[in-house]
C-alpha cells in the first residue's frame, strides 16, 4: 500500500528532514522508569532483572505489560506508561 | 511503457477511442498498417483500432506525455529514432504527404479536426509532470513510508494546526501553482515570527494543505501580503497573550467567482473558500514563520478564528459601499481587508425601527469590546445583517451616516469609566473624569462595517479588535487590492 512516496516541505527548511531523537536524561534522578513486558518469552526474566537493579540504584519504576505479544500496545497502556513514567525500557527478546 | 517499443523508423498514431474524429479514421489506420510498419498508442482502450497489429495501450499516458501530445489523432513520422513529422487531427492532405497513398481515406471528408489529449484533461498534466517530467519544484523532498499515511505524516512533523491537512505532493501543488501567473521561486515576503523568505512555491504548498482550490491561489498571496503589511504587526498579533487573530475580509467580483460565502452563516462553517483561504494564511504563519501555539503564540485562551476566519462582504444592494471602497479600493476591484479579530460576539435587537434607535443599541453592545469602561483598547468589526440593514436603508442612511452616528453614539463621559467608577476597578486613568472619550477610533479605522449574513433575524455580529491596535499610527486594519 502506497499512498505517496514524497511530500514537500511546507517550513522554511530550518530543521533536519529527520527528526532528531530525544536527548537521553542527563540523570535518573527522581524519574519513573516504566518496564514494558511485551509478552515475549523470558521477557518477565529481564524485567525482574532491571528491576531489582533499578531498585539498589534508587530508581522507582512501575511494570506494564502489552495482553499479548502479537498485537502492538493498546494505547490505553501507552497512554498510561506516558502519564505515569519519563523513561520506558521494553524487553524485546525471546 | 518505454520508449524501446516506439519504432525507430515509421509511423506512429496517438488516438482514443472517445474521439470521434479517431473513430472515423479508422479505417485509414487499417489501411497503414497494411501498408508499412505502424503503432498505435491508444490512450483509453487497448482494442481500438481494431484491425491494427501493434496497439500500445498508454493508459498511464506516459508516452503521451513524453511525445507532447495535445489532441488525437497525431501523426507522426520517425526516422532514425528522431521525430521528423507531426500533423494533429484529420487533414487528408497533410496525412497524403506524410503517410502517403495509404493514408487516403476514401470517403472521408477533407478535414476534421481532432479532440483533446486525455493527458491534457484537467488535472493530469500537473499529475504525468509530477511523474514523469521536471517539476521545477525547490523545497525539500520528503520521503514518506511505503505504509505510512501521509496525512498521519503531516502530523507527525507538527505541519498541521491540529485538523488534518492535505498532503502536498508534487501534482497537487502544481495545480495550485497553476491558479496564479506569478512565479513560483518569487519571494512573497518574510513571514514573522522568523522572517523566513516565503516564495510563491511555500504559499501553494501550503495552499494545498489548508484544502484551498487553485483559483483561490490568487486571493491566499493577496491575503499574506496583507498580513505582511508592517501596520498589520502580524508578529505581535501572533505573540500576543489575547485572544486576536487575523480576520479576512474579501470583496470584490472575485469574491463570487470563486463562491465565497456572504450569505446564510457567512461566518460560520461550510464554505470551502471561506473555510481555506484563512486557514491557509495560519498554516503560512506557523510552517513558513514558526508561529507554534505555546511557543511564539502565546495566546491565553485563543479563539477557534484561530483556525480560520474569513467571508466575504455582501456587495448585492447597490446603494451600500463596500468596505474595501471605503477604505480606498476603487469600486469593482478585488480587495482584502486584515483585521485583527476576537471571537464573534452575537447582537440581538429585535425592537428597534428607526435607525437612531438602533445606533444607540448597536452602541451599548460596542462598548462591551475589550471592557465597557475601557476605551481605545482595541477597534471592532460590526456585521450589519440584512434585517438591521434594512432599517438603515429604509432611513436613507447610508454607510458614511451610520459611521459618524455610532462614533458620536460612542462617546462616552470619563467620570463614569474611570477606576474604580461603578464600583468596577478596571477602568481608565482620574486623570480622564472631565474628558468626553471615545470608544473606538474615529472613521473609517474606529468600527469597520461589513455586511453579510442570511435573510432572517433581527441580529448583527460584533468582532472585537486587538489592544495593539491603539495606537493608530503601529497597528491598523490593512486593505489592500488583490492583484
Amino acid at each position: 500500500m502506497t499512498y505517496v512516496e514524497k511530500l514537500r516541505d511546507p517550513t522554511a527548511e530550518t530543521a533536519p528532514t529527520r527528526r532528531a531523537r530525544l536527548a537521553p536524561p542527563t540523570s535518573l534522578e527522581g524519574k519513573t522508569v516504566a518496564l514494558m513486558d511485551i509478552g515475549k518469552s523470558r521477557g518477565k526474566e529481564f524485567i525482574d532483572r532491571l528491576e531489582g537493579h533499578f531498585r539498589n540504584a534508587g530508581i522507582a519504576t512501575r511494570r506494564y505489560a502489552k495482553p499479548t505479544n502479537t498485537k502492538v500496545a493498546p494505547t490505553a497502556v501507552m497512554q498510561q506508561i506516558a502519564a505515569e513514567a519519563q523513561l520506558a525500557v521494553i524487553a524485546l527478546s525471546d | 511503457m518505454p520508449d524501446a517499443l516506439l519504432p525507430h523508423d515509421g509511423l506512429v498514431i496517438v488516438a482514443k477511442r472517445d474521439c470521434p474524429t479517431c473513430v472515423l479514421i479508422e479505417p485509414v489506420m487499417q489501411s497503414l498498417d497494411r501498408a508499412g510498419p505502424l503503432t498505435v498508442l491508444s490512450q483509453d482502450d487497448p482494442t481500438f483500432p481494431s484491425g491494427v497489429r501493434s496497439v500500445l495501450y498508454d493508459d498511464s499516458l506516459e508516452q503521451s506525455f513524453h511525445l507532447g501530445i495535445e489532441a488525437v489523432p497525431t501523426l507522426i513520422r520517425f526516422e532514425a529514432g528522431r521525430e521528423v513529422e507531426r500533423v494533429v487531427g484529420w487533414e487528408r492532405s497533410e496525412w497524403l504527404k506524410i503517410a502517403g497513398e495509404a493514408a487516403k481515406g476514401d470517403g472521408l471528408p477533407a478535414w476534421q479536426p481532432g479532440c483533446g489529449s486525455k493527458s491534457l484533461d484537467p488535472g493530469v498534466q500537473e499529475a504525468l509532470i509530477a511523474r514523469y517530467g521536471e517539476t521545477g519544484l525547490r523545497s525539500r523532498a520528503i520521503p514518506v513510508g511505503n505504509w505510512d499515511d501521509p496525512i498521519e505524516a503531516c502530523f507527525e512533523r507538527g505541519w498541521t494546526d491540529g485538523l488534518p491537512v492535505v498532503p502536498p505532493t508534487d501534482e497537487r501543488i502544481l495545480r495550485m501553482l497553476a491558479g496564479t501567473g506569478r512565479k513560483p521561486d518569487e519571494i512573497v515576503g518574510s513571514i514573522p515570527p522568523n522572517l523566513a523568505p516565503c516564495t510563491v512555491e511555500k504559499v501553494a504548498i501550503n495552499a494545498v494543505m489548508a484544502g484551498c482550490k487553485p483559483e483561490y491561489l490568487p486571493v491566499v498571496l493577496g491575503v499574506l501580503e496583507a498580513a505582511l503589511d508592517p501596520l498589520f504587526t502580524m508578529h505581535g498579533l501572533l505573540c500576543t497573550t489575547h485572544f486576536s487573530g487575523p480576520l479576512v475580509i474579501i470583496n470584490g467580483p472575485i469574491a463570487r467567482s470563486i463562491g465565497m460565502n456572504s450569505g446564510v452563516n457567512a461566518l460560520g462553517q461550510g464554505n470551502r473558500a471561506n473555510a481555506t483561504i484563512g486557514r491557509a494564511l495560519q498554516l503560512i504563519v506557523r510552517n513558513v514563520g514558526g508561529g507554534i501555539p505555546g511557543a511564539i503564540d502565546r495566546a491565553t485562551l485563543g479563539n477557534p478564528g484561530k483556525y480560520t476566519f474569513c467571508f466575504a462582504e455582501d456587495e448585492s444592494d447597490p446603494d451600500w459601499e463596500p468596505l474595501a471602497q471605503r477604505r480606498g479600493i476603487p469600486a469593482g476591484r478585488n480587495a482584502v481587508t486584515l483585521f485583527h479579530g476576537e471571537g464573534v460576539h452575537g447582537f440581538i435587537d429585535q425592537k428597534s425601527r428607526t435607525p437612531e434607535e438602533l445606533v444607540r443599541s448597536l452602541a451599548m453592545g460596542l462598548f462591551g469590546v475589550g471592557h465597557p469602561k475601557l476605551v481605545r483598547a482595541g477597534n471592532a468589526v460590526l456585521v450589519l445583517t440584512p434585517k438591521h440593514y434594512r432599517i438603515f436603508k429604509d432611513g436613507g442612511w447610508s454607510r458614511r451616516r451610520i459611521e459618524d452616528a455610532l462614533y458620536e453614539a460612542l462617546k462616552r463621559p470619563g467620570k463614569d469609566l474611570v477606576y474604580g467608577a461603578q464600583d468596577v476597578a478596571e477602568g481608565v486613568p482620574e486623570s480622564y473624569a472631565d474628558k468626553m472619550l471615545d470608544k473606538f477610533d474615529p472613521p473609517p479605522d474606529g468600527v469597520l462595517i461589513v455586511r453579510a449574513g442570511g435573510p432572517a433575524g433581527l441580529f448583527s455580529a460584533i468582532i472585537g479588535g486587538w489592544p495593539g491596535q491603539r495606537v493608530r499610527e503601529e497597528c491598523q486594519a490593512v486593505t489592500r487590492e488583490i492583484k
